[in-house]
């Protein structure tokens, strides 16, 4: 196609007005322009060398959708293809109407109340199938659990001591400025105490676990499903939550408690770490306070949690990872969604086991 | 009627290789305008690749491919640019961006080449989609919600958005039922004959072979073996092609008795 490019051109002379050029896509500026400027015109002849379905698009902006009233001069196949473009334009359909903000509202209030109903479900699921695996055990695919606790717990191990470490310290560091303003460096150790073995080795602990296992499990049953692995395990005869979801239910039922005394304990170390650089507290002094003023029930109260924050990230990543439908980017959507939501689950927990213990004065 | 002689792909010497795994090599192939041609052949013999190279998806690890007369090794980003809107290309699961509608899909192409006025790009966008036969109130679903048979009229009607002379289809018809797959073929042959398209496709649909193509381009040991009509081809001795065909041809035997 060597051929000289001839833009699209109207003119008028004595024989009134003349199409001429190519009708052509690459022009197509320079066709709307011309058909803006010229709608008055009646088009008296036409002469163009090319024409393709977007060109025509726009010439029958010109010469109007009436075949008869077409000015002379087009071909058979340039006719052709008028008509055939003439039968297919059409206006875009209607979009639906955006809801109103009222409408909107109730909509997502509905999602959110059928949201937590699908949650409580599964947990119902999930707790109807501890019971059976008590009376059954064998159900419980050992291989499968060992690949948990592997995964999920031993292999945590590093990151969450470490977070942990940086937490206290940065705790430590922060809240000792201001208990040596007052002379009151010693109490940095209930300060570090407190804090970590009840609240922030349970939730960093949680958040981290959330972030890399409850993802996982999210993406690793979206997956399954879309492969519909899922469905093939049940045509054998097998039962899905036995083999898919309580391995990770116990795995992490398990794991959730040592991996936060692991965090208390580092988490406090790094306490220790900085109340002696910063502080000029021993470690010596800081372990006998220790003993003397922290009751063994901060401990617990703190303990308690992990098994429970266990059962929420269990239940949000294997939900929402079967829940997945769709296409591939169904998969990263639950991803994204069973870390966010089960975050925000764990931290609502976690207020309202302040407010239990708050109660029962522990 | 010499246009409608004019070589529209020209394939020279082409090797590819996928490291010590030779798929073409020597391989020659002319198609001229207006033709619909199949490239059929075994699998693993590299038709899909054929395509993305004449697609400039892909190069060809050696040997030249001249597009609508012109070699495209020796071309400019900008002259490339140019050749890659002559050429519509439907991908075998569609490919269609799935965080847009149908209608933004096929949007997107003009939209990003033409410089022209919103209402204007939408008449050529819902113009495409009625060429495809999609209902209309499809323009606005998104991809995921599409039937398997329209997901590929909607490719197509993307494809087709700057209107390229020149059209790829990667199994076209592959994953739909009979019927689909029959009115799909049915769609093909209108377009070719209102549009003035030259079309290649990739199938291992002989439905699809018998009534949309005149031409059959057969890969087999690593080179185009034959290009005909699938009538000469299913009658063709070459051992690989006639194994291809061995039962086709019995099929279309007893048709032919039949009628």
């Amino acid at each position: 196609m060597n051929e000289e490019k001839q833009p699209p051109v109207i003119s008028e002379s004595s024989d009134g007005v003349q199409l001429r050029g190519e009708w052509t896509t690459p022009y197509l500026k320079q066709l709307q322009k011309i058909s803006k400027n010229n709608t008055r015109h009646q088009v008296n002849h036409i002469a163009i060398a090319q024409l393709d379905p977007n060109g025509s698009r726009v010439l029958l902006e010109l010469i109007g959708n009436e075949p008869s009233a077409w000015p002379e001069g087009l071909t058979k196949e340039q006719r052709g293809l008028l008509e055939l473009v003439r039968e297919k334009v059409g206006p875009v359909p209607a979009q639906q109407e955006s809801v109103n903000l009222l409408a909107a509202l109730g909509q997502q209030v509905f999602r959110v109340i059928r949201h937590g109903r699908e949650l409580l479900e599964f947990a119902g699921q999930l707790s109807a199938l501890v019971f059976s695996l008590i009376r059954h055990p064998r159900q419980l695919k050992i291989k499968m659990l060992l690949d948990v606790l592997q995964r999920d717990g031993l292999n945590a191990v590093p990151i969450i001591a470490l977070l942990a470490f940086l937490l206290g310290a940065v705790i430590a560091f922060q809240g000792g400025l201001q208990l040596a303003t007052y002379g009151a460096n010693i109490f940095v150790v209930e300060l570090i105490s407190l804090i970590m073995l009840r609240e922030l080795a349970p939730l960093i602990c949680a958040i981290i676990v959330a972030g890399r296992s409850g993802s996982a499990f999210a993406a690793q049953l979206a997956t399954m499903q879309m492969n519909q692995e899922v469905l093939a395990l049940k045509s054998l005869g097998q039962d899905p939550f036995a083999w898919l979801v309580l391995p990770k239910l116990l795995g992490l039922m398990i794991v959730m408690p040592l991996l936060t005394v692991l965090s208390m304990l580092t988490g406090i170390g790094g306490g220790m770490f900085v109340a002696m650089v910063q502080l000029d507290l021993s470690p010596v002094e800081f372990i006998q306070r220790f003993g003397a003023v922290v009751d063994p029930i901060h401990f617990w109260v703190g303990l308690i949690k992990a098994p429970v924050f266990a059962l929420i990230i269990v239940n949000v990543g294997c939900m929402q990872g079967l829940l997945a439908k769709g296409g591939a980017e169904a998969v990263g959507h639950r991803t994204t969604r069973s870390v966010v939501q089960s975050i925000f689950l764990v931290i609502i927990v976690d207020a309202l086991f302040s407010i239990l213990f708050a109660q029962l004065g522990w | 009627m010499m246009e409608e002689h004019k070589v529209i792909v020209e394939l020279k010497q082409i090797a590819t290789r996928f490291g010590d795994n030779i798929v073409h090599e020597k391989l020659d192939l002319k198609i001229l305008e207006g033709e619909r041609v199949a490239l059929v052949g075994g699998s693993g013999t590299g038709k899909s690749v054929l395509l993305s190279e004449i697609a400039m998806l892909r190069e060809p690890d050696s040997g030249e491919i001249e597009l609508f007369g012109e070699p495209i090794t020796q071309m400019s980003g900008r002259e490339l640019l140019a050749q890659r809107q002559k050429i519509g290309m439907m991908f075998q699961q569609g490919a269609l961006f799935s965080s847009l509608t149908v209608l933004e899909n096929i949007m997107l192409p003009i939209r990003e080449h033409q410089h022209i006025s919103g209402s204007l790009l939408k008449d050529l966008a819902m113009l495409k989609l009625r060429l495809t036969g999609l209902p209309e109130h499809a323009a606005h679903l998104y991809p995921q919600s599409l039937s398997g048979g329209m997901l590929k009229r909607a490719a197509v009607s993307r494809a087709l958005a700057l209107d390229p002379p020149l059209l790829l289809l990667d199994e076209p018809t592959a994953g739909l039922d009979p019927a689909g797959a029959a009115a799909f073929d049915d769609m093909l042959l209108e377009l070719h004959a209102a549009l003035n398209l030259t079309l290649i496709l990739v199938t291992h649909d002989l439905d699809s072979i018998w009534t949309v193509t005149n031409q059959v381009a057969f890969l087999g040991e690593r080179r185009v073996l034959m290009k005909q009509p699938i009538e000469k081809m299913v009658k063709d001795t070459h051992p690989v092609i006639e194994a291809y065909f061995a039962n086709e041809r019995a099929k279309r035997a007893i048709r032919q008795e039949l009628i």
